[in-house]
């Protein structure tokens, strides 16, 4: 258990380093003049004087070989500091906690709707014997996915901020203001989960051990859910790994459509005005959620399932 | 079991019909008509092949029958009580408290992410009879009751951590755990080792005999119902052809299927082998295995390791056929693999006539040489191919012959294994199991190899069509000379095609030697035990045809 532990811990740090080496790679090392962009980004339109540009270059330090501005870069990362921005001057890592609490709050609500709506839709459709209702259940999954997220946003505000004004169409003011944006975000997600977690349940009802519970005269709602859900929570739990990066990127949009501050705005503004630093500081941070999230992932498999990492009985 | 006393099990013409297709409204009758009884302590044998309707019955009667399955005529009583019909709540007090059911493959029928403990102790808590401490204490003395030994530790454990036969004892605990009226037992020991099954048996007739319940057995091995039924009923295409006492019907059958059945029942058969042809003297064997051996590291363990083979030895004659038998992971299948250099030896050697087998060419020679028929002819044969590619797929990767000449091969050998050139534009979903053995039998064939590796090659196989295959196998050997190595877990198919046999245990051949003194003179301990454990053996049936009724009836009754 303690070597799963440490070889799943060591491939976070992994993912981690290799988020940082490529955005770096890709935001200074290609063919581009930082210094020029960084320039342009401050003064736009303006007369590049030579000297303020040796000057930059001496700051960034631009001057230096590559591998040696990486290891700076690679070092002050590490301590948490991560530069500062081009345009506002301020520490990146500043920035960054400053957006950080609202997007999570965000994703992390999203995130809760979607297991909820999800995991009651696969529930309900595999419980039932009605094929009439589970028909119109698992019809919902591909809807919910195939409509565009920003598009769920502005049917939501249209209808609970214009037509009936329930909550909030903009800012960041209290909980009111996080139901829409946090619902725009989890109905495509508990489209997934409800497709994904529908038919590892379906394929779970077939299994033998289901029958076998049967035969002790356990109803269908406790061999759902004491055999059915945990059985078929682990292909799900997977997809949750990979879905918190897509959530991620969808807060982005979403919190742009409800003009909200987080990460989204943030990224927004330093894409729009190249600032180089604090996209790598966004990058860099994406990447650290998401492998604390499949780390807890992969730490949770092992509870849910004992044929992972536990040492077979020797005969 | 005289007939004032009311059966425990009353089934009259019941009739189960299954939805062709979700869509369609179209059925098909599964079960038609059917009628026994079962009594109080009494072991009644449902058999019949692949199809018969024989597990559907016992489903219908426990009221599990899969989706799209219902019972749309006759009538299941339990004691009094009609259970055709029966309401949701109702069923689930029949159900583990009156019926207990022994599930057919233990492999997969418990839940693998609950402990033992927890999953026994289900049962009692469902049926409201205690509480979760005392039901956790009973749980583990019904795991002790199944003869598992250190009970408490077996229960805190999860069903991947137990054998086979050890999860099929806590399967018999849970059925039995509240001393069902009715037990039934679907292919118990169908998936299990033949000494494991003997034990698992004797512990379900030891346990069922204690507890007094009647127990409905759901088999296709005619040898284990001849040892363990008091009555037989005998099953095809959803009829019940004959029914009866077990001797009268195992031993003097009236129904031609019933006696078609036990002719091809290896081990209640005694057939005639043609004896092998004389070999000249000084000849060298055409396969040589030299002291072979094959270690496996465990995956996720460091440095542990397995011997797979363990120093094997043995040479099989041209024209010969040798059985190698032993239990699952025995390292039967892995001398295989060696044989074929499918895998390469640790230390050893194999030679075919008399040359090393190890580097390039003496491998070009054996893939060319010697060829493998698969254990299971539904996942050996690739689906989107007709049957006509699949024989002439050896043919093209060896470049032989052109167009015209491999389809006159094909058709000619279509024709040796008897399916006619009719075949050749089918594909393997057209084709039952037996058809789809012979296609690959063909396919081994088409380079005119000397030796074929059988890999369990009747295993998947209902008994009359394992028969029809060990025919044709035997049939091919002599008119071609061919040479076998008979892989088999099955020591009564073994008995009846090979000329010698070779029993491995832990990886080792513990004996070896012609069949006949193998099987009736065992000299190591673990093949006594193996060829002991032969169902059929209790049940002298020919001894018991010429019986008197009278004496048939006091021998049935235990």
């Amino acid at each position: 258990m303690t070597g799963y532990v440490l070889r799943r811990l060591g491939a976070a740090v992994l993912v981690l380093w290799a988020a940082f080496t490529v955005s770096f790679a890709v935001l200074y090392l290609l063919p581009s003049d930082p210094v020029s962009i960084i320039l342009d980004a401050a003064n736009p339109g303006g007369t590049v004087d030579p000297e303020q540009v040796a000057e930059l270059s001496a700051r960034y330090g631009f001057d230096r070989p590559p591998l040696e501005q990486y290891l700076v870069m690679l070092g002050r990362a590490v301590t948490g500091d991560l530069g500062v921005s081009v345009t506002s001057g301020a520490p990146v890592s500043e920035l960054l906690a400053d957006a950080f609490p609202q997007t999570l709050a965000l994703t992390s609500f999203a995130l809760g709707l979607a297991l909820l709506f999800g995991g009651a839709i696969a529930a309900a459709s595999s419980w039932s014997r009605s094929t009439r209702l589970r028909g119109a259940l698992l019809s919902l999954p591909p809807l919910g996915v195939s409509m565009p997220t920003f598009w769920i946003g502005l049917l939501l505000l249209q209808a609970f901020s214009f037509r009936l004004p329930i909550f909030p169409a903009v800012g960041n003011q209290g909980f009111p203001s996080l139901v829409l944006p946090a619902l725009t975000l989890a109905i495509p997600l508990s489209a997934v989960i409800a497709q994904v977690l529908a038919r590892s349940m379906r394929t779970a009802w077939d299994a033998p051990y289901v029958e076998t519970a049967l035969a002790k005269g356990a109803s269908r709602g406790r061999v759902q859910w004491r055999h059915v859900t945990r059985n078929a929570a682990l292909p799900a739990l997977t997809l949750l790994g990979i879905a918190v990066g897509n959530l991620l990127a969808g807060a982005v949009v979403v919190e742009t459509v409800f003009s909200r501050a987080g990460f989204g705005g943030l990224v927004e503004k330093a894409v729009r005005t190249q600032d180089i630093p604090v996209v790598q500081g966004v990058v860099v941070v994406g990447a650290l959620v998401f492998v604390v999230v499949n780390l807890v992932v992969d730490l949770a498999y092992p509870a849910l399932d004992p044929r992972i990492a536990r040492t077979p009985a020797t005969a | 079991m005289s007939a004032s006393t009311a059966p425990v099990l009353q089934v009259r013409d019941l009739v189960v019909e299954y939805e062709v297709h979700r869509s369609s409204s179209e059925r098909v009758q599964a079960v038609r008509g059917v009628s026994f009884d079962v009594h109080a302590g009494e072991v009644v044998a449902l058999v019949g092949e692949s199809g018969s309707g024989k597990s559907t019955t016992a489903h219908a009667v426990v009221g599990l029958l899969p989706g799209g399955g219902r019972v749309v005529g006759g009538s299941v009583r339990l004691h009094d009580g009609e259970l055709v019909g029966l309401g949701a709540k109702a069923w689930q007090q029949v159900r583990g408290a009156r019926i207990g059911l022994v599930p057919q493959d233990p492999g997969i029928a418990l839940n693998p992410v609950t402990r033992i403990g927890d999953q026994v102790a289900e049962v009692l808590r469902i049926h409201g009879r205690v509480r979760r401490a005392a039901a956790a204490q009973q749980a583990v003395e019904i795991l002790r009751s199944v003869g598992l030994s250190d009970p408490e530790a077996r229960a805190r454990q999860y069903p991947h951590e137990l054998s086979g036969g050890m999860r099929q004892r806590v399967l018999i605990g849970i059925a039995l755990a509240l001393e069902p009226a009715l037990v039934i037992a679907d292919e118990p020991t169908s998936a299990l080792d033949v000494t494991v099954q003997r034990r698992v048996l004797d512990l379900l007739d030891d346990v069922t005999s204690r507890t007094g319940s009647a127990v409905l057995f759901i088999t296709h091995d005619l040898a284990v119902a001849a040892d363990r039924a008091d009555r037989v009923v005998v099953m095809k295409d959803g009829e019940i052809v004959e029914q009866g006492l077990t001797a009268q019907v195992l031993g003097s059958p009236s129904h031609p299927y019933t006696k078609t059945l036990l002719a091809a029942a290896p081990q209640l058969t005694v057939r005639e082998r043609v004896a092998p042809a004389p070999v000249p003297a000084g000849e060298t064997p055409l396969l040589d295995v030299l002291s072979v051996s094959k270690t496996f590291r465990l995956p996720g363990h460091a440095g542990r390791t397995v011997q797979a083979v363990d120093d094997v030895s043995f040479s099989i004659t041209r024209g010969a056929a040798f059985g190698l038998v032993g239990e699952s992971g025995s390292g039967k299948s892995t001398v295989a693999r060696l044989v074929l250099q499918l895998t390469a030896p640790d230390t050893g050697s194999v030679l075919l006539d008399g040359a090393p087998v190890a580097d390039a060419a003496g491998r070009a020679v054996l893939r060319r040489r010697s060829q493998l028929v698969h254990q299971n002819p539904f996942a050996s044969l690739d689906p989107r191919f007709t049957v006509a590619k699949i024989i002439d797929e050896p043919l093209r990767s060896h470049r032989v012959g052109n167009r015209a000449r491999r389809r006159e091969r094909v058709v000619e050998l279509l024709d040796q294994v008897a399916l006619g050139a009719s075949y050749a534009d089918r594909r393997p979903g057209e084709l039952s199991g037996g058809q789809r053995q012979r296609v690959a039998i063909a396919r081994a064939l088409a380079l005119e190899p000397d030796l074929l590796v059988l890999d369990e090659p009747t295993s998947a196989l209902d008994v009359s069509v394992q028969a029809q295959i060990l025919a044709l196998l035997d049939r091919l050997r002599r008119e071609r000379g061919l040479t076998y190595l008979f892989i088999s877990h099955d020591l009564a198919v073994v008995r009846q095609v090979v000329d010698r046999v070779g029993v491995m245990h832990d990886g080792r051949l513990v004996e070896v030697g012609p069949t006949e003194d193998v099987f009736d003179d065992p000299q190591d301990p673990y093949t006594a035990e193996l060829v002991g454990a032969i169902p059929g053996r209790r049940a002298d049936l020919a001894d018991l045809a010429d019986l008197t009724p009278d004496a048939l009836l006091e021998r049935s009754t235990r």
